[in-house]
């Protein structure tokens, strides 16, 4: 038993291996002066990718349930993280603390809405949970596209439609604007800052996952009645799993805000959800370390292709398709499986 | 009287999403797959009445005819190359197939036409019927549209009740290991749908744009996003569910729109839909599923 | 005092009386048998009292407390622990994990503590394996403790039901078919460790059953029924002479 925990534990440290890796590969060529600036202006937006694909694998691999609202998640986070950075620039002067507070913040605020949003649709199934959460992200996109939020003397005012409607005195100042976003946030986010997050979210999910929490939660993935017949609260796990996949797309949310000029809603549509659902999937369902990898690959394969102009998106559709057909076709998986036998036969036949 | 005019254009948007819908069902009741590439279909078929209408200069009907053309083909090639061989794996390997379908279609369509929005030429070319003494003025595109709503609702119904095909369908949804014990060609029966469905879509498409004017290669994905919405709305897998469905969100849009705010009309329409799903979990004519324990 | 006291048990579904006036009792330690025809309304007894559906009336004591009406967590909390008659393992866990999920109530840290590895997750997992590890003994099957629940052989995973059940630490175990689609050298394996477990555990055991030389040979006490209604109640070997019973099985 105990070489069993040795394996797990062995696993743990190659998947935070890893991305310790990545981050030494990426300094190092930096030194060298082998970055570009396109590379470059990738690497925040890689770490938030792959938190979203390891916290998005936790709601569909490990908790099994198909979840097309994640974006929406990480819009609250965004707009939490920015407006309170934006908010408490005299009051706290230091960038690195307002963002380190942000960073909690966008977590605490998308963690409420995972709850707000979980308690009722949990209880729905398959292809109905996948609409509602859509259409769950597509509201919170939609209301954040036309809430305008400011602050005057020491109040926050709140109001939808129109600038006018906030109704500011002189000396105050519009922080959310509409389908305009939050504009001029101070760029706070590092590559490194980045691969702490990322480094954090697998500490959480891994270790989620190898205890009694993860256990329960697999366990009503796996057989939802016989779970609730030992003894598991199925309400309190689906939820748990569901709130604390939100809190860390919330906290990439804060990531990416902090790494843009501006904070549009329109960008955290079904669309972005659905490009994380695409790494969950190819990276392998309830496979932690693949999620990591697609991830990293997918959103460095459309610029590896940019060379091929128009034609990369094309590319990447096509590539897509094809993948997944190798991938799950049980024809494809069949083949797989013969090929693999024929040369096995033939180490085999060497070796005697 | 604006309030009736809304009320119509609700019912006409709400006959394409209706059309739409009827698709989605269809394919999820018998392939038991989500669609995502669906709404590009209806983007498709708007193309290609374009190109044969304004590019070409040949007579609307061939526009129409030409767009259901090429997407019957199009829905059961993509059926045939992408999705048979899935056949029998997860259902999230076929809806992540599927989004490559969509981005597949999207950019040819990008690659041909361009991101430019293009002046889509309305393939009805009638004068607008006013009633109430011209106070009310319905445009001639709602009523090709709603007509056509019915006149599909209509056939598709007495297809499925009345043909073998039909029932081969029916037979198909309800159990496929069965159906093929039967002798049913289950292959065949689900390309067929394909057909049919993305023959609907590119119907839709034409009427669509035809009501709003501009074409281009994202123009499927919000009205396909709808149409999956009223079909869930209406219970997915069910075919007077999908119409009943298209139609009531179609009403809501427009009146959401007109009487609460533009901007959040999106988001209302699918507040509605979460609502009817947590008072009615399958939809408002979805079969209820019980777990035999 | 009885360990199961079910007095006038009733349920109905769109109007069919599925078990109707249903009475039973269950002494400490004692091997119970549940049988009847197909769709006798057997399984629907072991959903009431797991609470999966709620009874339209009747009272259900366990031990002496009344668990009607309690939610399906709640009565396995109370002491009654249940097999499926088509397999519910957790098809993707490890069997050890299986059997650990079983113990989820029983060596409790929070989440925060799992997370963050803080002492009391290592106090408890030991103890966890170490109970489980003991569970799986008493089935043979610790040699496959890191197989996948699924991988491993029918007859085996029906083992693996019954070692998770136990794991909750129950008063009362519900067997749903323990025998079905097992052969007859496993059939008779299976006697043996239902008889084992009822003595190691001192365990009080209710079981459903078509296989009538498992029924003959193991249960002590019977009761036969038929759609829905108790056909007849006692000592095994005087409820399979009764003349009713042989009648409800073997047609007239």
């Amino acid at each position: 038993m105990d070489s069993v925990k040795r394996k797990k534990l062995v696993d743990h440290w190659i998947t935070y291996g890893v991305v310790i890796l990545g981050w030494i590969i990426v300094q190092a060529l930096g030194a060298t002066g082998h970055m570009t600036n396109q590379i470059n202006g990738l690497l925040v937006p890689i770490c938030m990718y792959v938190i979203l694909a390891v916290s998005l694998n936790l709601t569909v691999g490990i908790s099994g349930e198909l979840s097309l609202g994640h974006a929406g998640f990480m819009c609250v986070g965004a707009f939490s993280g920015s407006f309170f950075t934006k908010l408490m620039a005299e009051s706290i002067p230091s960038l690195s603390v307002r963002f380190a507070i942000a960073l909690v913040i966008g977590a605490l605020v998308a963690a409420f809405f995972g709850v707000l949003i979980g308690i009722p649709v949990l209880r729905l199934r398959g292809d109905y949970l996948a609409i509602v959460t859509l259409a769950f992200g597509e509201i919170i996109k939609n209301v954040m596209n036309v809430i305008y939020v400011g602050v005057d003397n020491g109040a926050i005012r709140i109001a939808m439609e129109k600038k006018s409607n906030l109704n500011l005195s002189e000396n105050g100042r519009v922080i959310i604007e509409g389908a305009m976003g939050i504009t001029k946030t101070p760029k706070a986010s590092t590559f490194t800052i980045g691969v702490v997050l990322v480094l954090l979210t697998l500490f959480i999910v891994l270790n989620l996952i190898h205890s009694r929490t993860g256990r329960a939660i697999m366990a009503i993935r796996d057989n939802r009645i016989a779970a609730e017949s030992v003894g598991v609260n199925i309400t309190k796990y689906k939820l748990l799993a569901f709130s604390i996949s939100a809190s860390l797309a919330g906290m990439a949310g804060v990531l990416y805000s902090h790494n843009l000029a501006s904070l549009a809603a329109e960008k955290f549509n079904y669309n972005m959800s659905i490009l994380i659902l695409v790494y969950v999937v190819l990276g392998g369902i309830g496979n932690i370390r693949g999620s990591i990898i697609s991830a990293v690959i997918l959103t460095l394969l459309p610029e590896l292709l940019r060379g091929l102009n128009n034609y990369r998106m094309l590319i990447y559709a096509i590539v897509l398709i094809i993948m997944m057909i190798l991938n799950s076709a049980p024809s494809a998986i069949a083949a797989r499986g013969r090929l693999l036998e024929r040369f096995q036969r033939k180490n085999t036949k060497e070796a005697a | 009287m604006s309030f009736l005019s809304c009320f119509i254009s609700g019912i006409s948007l709400g006959s394409i999403y209706a059309i739409i819908a009827l698709g989605y069902t269809m394919v999820y009741g018998i392939a038991k797959m989500l669609n995502f590439a669906h709404g590009d279909i209806i983007m498709v078929g708007a193309f290609a009445a374009y190109t044969i209408v304004s590019t070409l200069g040949m007579p609307p009907i061939l526009g129409v005819l030409a767009a259901v053309a090429v997407c019957t083909l199009l829905g059961v090639t993509v059926e045939k190359v992408a999705y048979k061989p899935l056949r029998g794996a997860s259902s999230l390997a076929v809806l992540i197939t599927a989004i490559g379908v969509s981005y597949l279609l999207q950019n040819l369509a990008l690659l041909i036409f361009s991101a430019n929005p293009k002046k889509f030429q309305s393939v009805v070319n009638l004068p607008a019927l006013k009633l109430a003494g011209g106070e009310l003025s319905i445009s001639a595109v709602t009523i090709v549209t709603v007509l056509t709503c019915v006149v599909v609702m209509v056939c598709l119904t007495s297809f499925i009740n009345k043909t073998k095909k039909g029932q081969a369908m029916l037979a198909v949804s309800e159990d496929r290991g069965a159906a093929t014990l039967m002798g049913i060609n289950v292959n065949g029966t689900i390309a067929l749908t394909f057909a049919i469905g993305s023959a609907l879509a590119a119907v839709a498409g034409v009427l669509y744009c035809s009501a709003y004017d501009t074409l281009n290669p994202y123009i499927g994905s919000m009205p396909g996003i709808k149409a999956f919405t009223a079909a869930v709305f209406g219970g997915i897998g069910s075919i007077p569910g999908a119409f009943i469905g298209g139609i009531i969100l179609g009403i809501i849009e427009q009146l959401a729109k007109k009487y609460i705010s533009s901007q959040l009309a999106d988001a209302i329409v699918f507040a509605v839909l979460i609502i009817v799903l947590l008072v009615r979990p399958t939809g408002i004519l979805g079969k209820k599923i019980h777990e035999k324990v | 005092m009885s360990m199961l006291e079910v007095n006038r048990l009733s349920i109905a579904f769109c109007g069919l009386k599925a078990v109707d006036d249903f009475n039973i009792k269950i002494g400490k330690g004692r091997l119970y048998g549940l049988i009847g025809p197909n769709g006798a309304g057997k399984t629907t007894v072991f959903n009431l009292l797991t609470g999966v559906y709620q009874p339209d009336k009747g009272t259900i004591l366990l031990d002496g407390a009344n668990i009607t009406g309690k939610r399906t967590i709640d009565i396995c909390q109370a002491g009654i622990a249940r097999t499926f008659q088509n397999i519910r393992l957790f098809k993707d866990l490890s069997v050890l994990d299986n059997v650990k999920v079983g113990l989820h109530n029983h060596y409790k840290y929070s989440t925060i503590a799992g997370v963050f590895r803080l002492p009391g997750y290592f106090k408890a997992e030991k103890e966890m394996d170490r109970r489980a590890m003991e569970l799986l003994k008493v089935f043979d099957m610790e040699a496959f403790f890191n197989y996948k629940a699924s991988n491993l052989p029918y007859g085996q995973q029906r083992k693996l039901e019954i070692a998770r059940a136990l794991a909750t630490g129950p008063k009362l175990l519900l067997l749903d078919e323990p025998a079905a689609g097992m052969n007859p050298n496993e059939t008779a394996e299976l006697m043996e460790t239902i008889r084992f477990v009822r003595d190691t555990f001192d365990m009080t055991i209710l079981l459903i059953e078509h296989d009538m030389k498992l029924v003959s040979g193991i249960c002590e006490e019977l009761t036969v029924l038929n759609f829905g209604q108790v056909l007849c109640q006692g000592e095994t070997s005087a409820v399979l002479h009764d003349p009713e019973v042989v009648k409800a099985y073997l047609g007239e």
